[in-house]
């Protein structure tokens, strides 16, 4: 129990895919100008992630490390995360309609997203079982959700902002990024 | 065989990238079958016969929206761009009978029309064009392509020279209809139907029924 906690709030917080290890940094700006597809996103994400991280763990250990070829296992994840995109979004577009009309621009855009690329690579490095590693992947979605949600926010309320003018726009959205990710660096030290 | 791949790396690092990949394939491949999502056939056709100009004079947000409101049951004679051709097409489709436009459309195909001694060059119709029917360049006169414009009139709003306007294209044999005489048994006797606004057709029809 306490094992999942810490795997939990350690992908959650401390070390935040996105504001911590500066993975997935695309999405976090791309899609945060609105907090309803920031929710979007986030959803999709996490489903995506946890999906992701499960099979890449399987093709890991079940073809990668016994064939011996450990060094082929970038491509290979890559394969595998536009694989499972591609087939949950077929999944999803069949089987709810309504789910897939909110996901579904943003689905195909997970593919490239680095964050769930690092996590199958972290997933390997720190020998994860295959629970941890599925769990691992949720609390990195989770983590990438939170902060996407709570950014966008803020952005929402930037744009009506008196923002000066040198600063308005892109400018005022890393430099929120900055304090966030120097907020969250409180964290370290937690687990 | 297998001693082969066994001896040599490349070989079984190939083998098992490209036997993944050929898995996943499959499974793609499966999925892209037992997954098809019909879509909705008629909708997809009713696009197909839309001008597919998007410039909303149907009320609804683009050629798509509209495909699939008169899928739902709307009214097939709110599109001006694609004119009666489109309406014909519509109604040959989902046999019904063909409506005349609807009246807020202008009964006459009109194309836009640019004053090229008042304009200033300044493209910003064309880039409110949908059909790319607007030729020019930056602070060079504009001129439209009468036989792309669908007549929708977006480019009419963002002239700051308020250069255009709308023409009345002359009739030619191509686009000529014979307008049917009214049977004499029809309840808006010498009411022509398409001098009627859409908006006073529900009216009309209350009427009828009080």
């Amino acid at each position: 129990m306490q094992e999942i906690a810490i795997i939990l709030i350690g992908a959650v917080l401390v070390n935040n895919f996105v504001l911590v290890q500066f993975l997935g940094l695309c999405p976090f700006m791309g899609v945060s100008n609105r907090l309803e597809t920031a929710i979007g996103m986030g959803s999709a994400t996490t489903f995506v992630l946890t999906l992701a991280a499960m099979s890449s763990y399987l093709v890991n250990t079940f073809l990668l490390v016994p064939l011996g070829l450990e060094y082929l296992k970038t491509i290979t994840f890559i394969l595998v995360i536009a694989v499972v995109v591609q087939f949950t979004k077929m999944f999803i577009e069949r089987t709810s309609p309504l789910l897939y009309r909110v996901l579904g621009v943003f689905l195909p855009l997970i593919t490239t997203n680095c964050a769930v690329l690092g996590v199958a690579l972290q997933n390997t490095a720190r020998k994860h079982n295959f629970f941890e590693s599925s769990l691992y992947g949720f609390g990195a979605a989770l983590g990438f959700s939170l902060v996407l949600v709570l950014f966008s926010a803020m952005r929402e309320r930037l744009a009506v902002a008196d923002v000066p003018r040198p600063f308005r726009g892109v400018a005022i959205a890393m430099i929120t990024a900055g304090l966030m990710s120097l907020a969250f660096m409180g964290f370290s030290g937690l687990v | 065989m297998i001693e082969l791949v066994a001896q040599h790396p490349l070989l079984a690092a190939l083998t098992a990238l490209v036997g993944l990949a050929a898995v996943f394939g499959a499974i793609l491949g499966f999925a892209a079958v037992k997954f098809k999502v019909e879509g909705d056939p008629v909708v997809d056709r009713i696009d197909a016969l839309l001008p597919q100009t998007q410039c909303g004079q149907c009320g609804y947000p683009g050629c798509r929206p509209y495909a699939e409101a008169i899928a739902g049951g709307d009214a097939i004679n709110k599109c001006p761009p694609g004119g009666q051709a489109a309406i014909k097409a519509l109604a040959g489709l989902l046999a019904v009978p063909e409506p005349e436009l609807d009246g807020e459309a202008s009964e006459v195909k009109k194309v836009a029309f640019i004053r090229e001694a008042e304009c200033i060059g300044c493209t910003k119709c064309i880039q409110a064009c949908p059909v790319d029917a607007i030729l020019g360049a930056a602070k060079l006169m504009h001129t439209v392509i009468v036989a792309e414009c669908t007549g929708c009139d977006l480019c009419v709003e963002p002239c700051p020279v308020d250069c255009i306007e709308m023409r009345p294209l002359a009739q030619t044999l191509a686009d000529w209809r014979w307008d049917a005489p009214h049977s004499p048994g029809e309840s808006l006797r010498g009411l022509r139907s398409r001098d009627i606004l859409a908006s006073d057709r529900s009216s009309s029809r209350a009427n009828r029924v009080a």
